[in-house]
């Protein structure tokens, strides 16, 4: 199971200690085994602050877990995950790179003599082939987006990350950018781990939506496997049957996580 | 008539070039022999000998550019005092910036030592400089170098700490390697503070290598200076003053012009570009 597997997390624990005071912890998540196999799309759902950031970070190599282990098509992993392109919640562009500089980067990085061209591509790929001498100030929200797509997929990774990528973007842009993630993974059948708190975006693009408790120690309390058939397109989606009675299901499940996660945040606060 | 010369932006240069007349104009009124019964002093050379008169500064300005052409060595002087205080004091705060951000044990040892580096007057080692270096350029620029460092290696140092942990992260998940992202992010990263201070550490270049002519040398337009309070010549003394002034203001323009050509990634306030 593990060794087919694109990106398996067994067992994985994260204890964070404050560094002023040793005694002081917080558990993000707990005994978390989740895995993602190549070419499937999984959605991770769950109320704020439940610690959805901290498994992709792990799955990316930028976190070690305090307990646990991570398997990346079988191998263990130490260190960055090579295999895994990551797309940030925040901006995550080089802001003294243009665009074409910036989706360059990570072949630049590589070594790669085809740099230019295939950064070329990408960005006509991504709507973008006109604004490629464009700093990343000059560009609009959704313009930066794509630009960070298009820096993410110009590695042709086999696993692909998103943090709630679409989060800061207004509904239109957004599933623009929701079909034009769907068809370039159609196209490419990767691997995807994808973090959201919206519900809707989460049943429109997966495979299977994974939902987790509230914090601390957050673990998976549900796994629904979403039947709608693909190409799907996000709007269209929404207002199908099977889509509305899945919706119904999961969030019957989440409501009672996302209530409790508002009653802790109120406590603490 | 008034609706035009009414002070506007544009007639901005304008009024800034009366306000600089007026105070010549002033100036002129008050301090030349015979002009105006004396106010302050007891006979009317008086203000003239304390505060200069300004047609012969000018003069005197006119004879060092024009007539006797002698200036230019001194000027030459001081600028590459300048310039090689400031080269050798960015450099080296680059370096030992970075070293010391990206270094957090070497950082927390030296901490205490370079905070207390800073807080010492470096002006009173330019007698110790003198005496190590010599009289010649290498003191003047071991003086700038001193006040130059400490602003980039502050600067630097602030730099690499605000590198946006998102982007530091992105770049690590493309591939890069520990000198890449040295390369890559920390060094522009770090820059873009080095720019924001470079008015102020030119500045600072350029005091020292003034003060450090006046301290001790035998060439430079703070020995001009000196020469001349030696001899209470007060024209050649305020003459001086006017040429250091005009060449701070010709530099600093000179930074903002590399400033804007480098710097053209960061966004600039009112600065709307439509798509």
């Amino acid at each position: 199971m593990i060794s087919q597997a694109a990106l398996a997390l067994q067992g994985v624990t994260c204890t964070f200690v404050s560094r002023d005071n040793r005694a002081q912890r917080y558990t993000a998540v707990e005994n978390v085994t989740l895995s993602v196999a190549p070419g499937e799309f999984v959605s991770v759902v769950g109320p704020t602050g439940c610690g959805k950031s901290t498994l992709l970070n792990v799955g990316a190599g930028l976190l070690d877990p305090s307990t646990g282990s991570v398997h990346v098509f079988g191998q263990p992993l130490s260190g960055i995950n090579a295999r895994a392109g990551y797309m940030f919640q925040t901006e995550a562009l080089m802001p003294w790179r243009t665009a074409r500089a910036n989706v360059m980067a990570g072949l630049e990085f590589r070594g790669a003599s085809d740099a230019g061209a295939r950064a070329d591509e990408w960005l006509k790929r991504v709507g973008l082939g006109g604004f490629g001498d464009r700093y990343p100030h000059q560009l609009s929200g959704g313009m930066r987006k794509r630009t960070s797509l298009a820096q993410t997929l110009v590695l042709d990774p086999d696993i692909i990350l998103m943090d709630e990528p679409f989060s800061a973007l207004d509904i239109q842009t957004r599933q623009l950018m929701e079909n034009e993630v769907l068809d370039l993974w159609a196209a490419k059948k990767k691997a995807v781990l994808f973090i959201t708190h919206d519900l809707d975006e989460a049943i429109a693009m997966s495979d299977r939506v994974v939902i987790l408790s509230a914090g601390p120690a957050s673990h998976p309390i549900g796994e629904f496997v979403i039947d709608l058939p693909r190409p799907r397109d996000v709007a269209e989606v929404r207002v199908t049957p099977r889509f509305i009675d899945l919706h119904k299901a999961i969030w019957d499940v989440l409501r009672e996580e996302v209530l409790k996660g508002y009653e802790q945040q109120k406590l603490a606060a | 008539m008034w609706s035009t010369f009414r002070p506007s932006q544009k007639t901005l240069r304008l009024w800034q070039a009366m306000v600089l007349i007026a105070v010549f104009v002033f100036w002129y009124l008050m301090t030349t022999p015979g002009l105006i019964p004396p106010i302050m002093f007891e006979n009317d050379r008086q203000a003239a000998f304390f505060f200069g008169e300004p047609i012969k500064i000018f003069v005197r300005v006119w004879n060092w550019f024009i007539r006797d052409r002698d200036i230019y060595a001194h000027l030459w002087v001081t600028l590459l005092e300048t310039v090689l205080a400031f080269a050798a004091g960015t450099i080296g705060g680059l370096v030992i910036g970075m070293w010391l951000a990206l270094s957090p044990i070497a950082g927390a040892i030296f901490d205490p030592y370079i905070k207390a580096l800073n807080s010492m007057p470096r002006v009173i080692l330019a007698p110790i400089f003198a005496v190590w270096f010599g009289l010649g350029i290498a003191s003047k620029v071991a003086l700038g170098f001193t006040l130059v460092f400490f602003i980039v290696f502050f600067n630097v140092y602030q730099g690499v700490k605000e590198v946006s942990p998102t982007v530091l992260a992105s770049a690590r998940m493309l591939g890069a390697t520990r000198n890449q992202l040295l390369r890559h992010v920390y060094l522009p990263s770090a820059t873009s503070w080095v720019f924001s201070s470079l008015h102020t550490s030119v500045g600072l270049a350029f005091v020292g290598a003034v003060v450090g002519e006046y301290l001790g040398s035998s060439r430079g337009v703070g020995y001009l200076i000196l020469q001349a309070e030696g001899s209470f010549d007060i024209n050649t003394v305020m003459a001086g003053i006017l040429v250091l002034t005009v060449f701070a203001l010709v530099l600093d323009w000179a930074v903002g012009r590399v400033e804007r050509h480098l710097m053209k990634w960061q966004p600039r306030a009112g600065e709307t570009e439509k798509l």
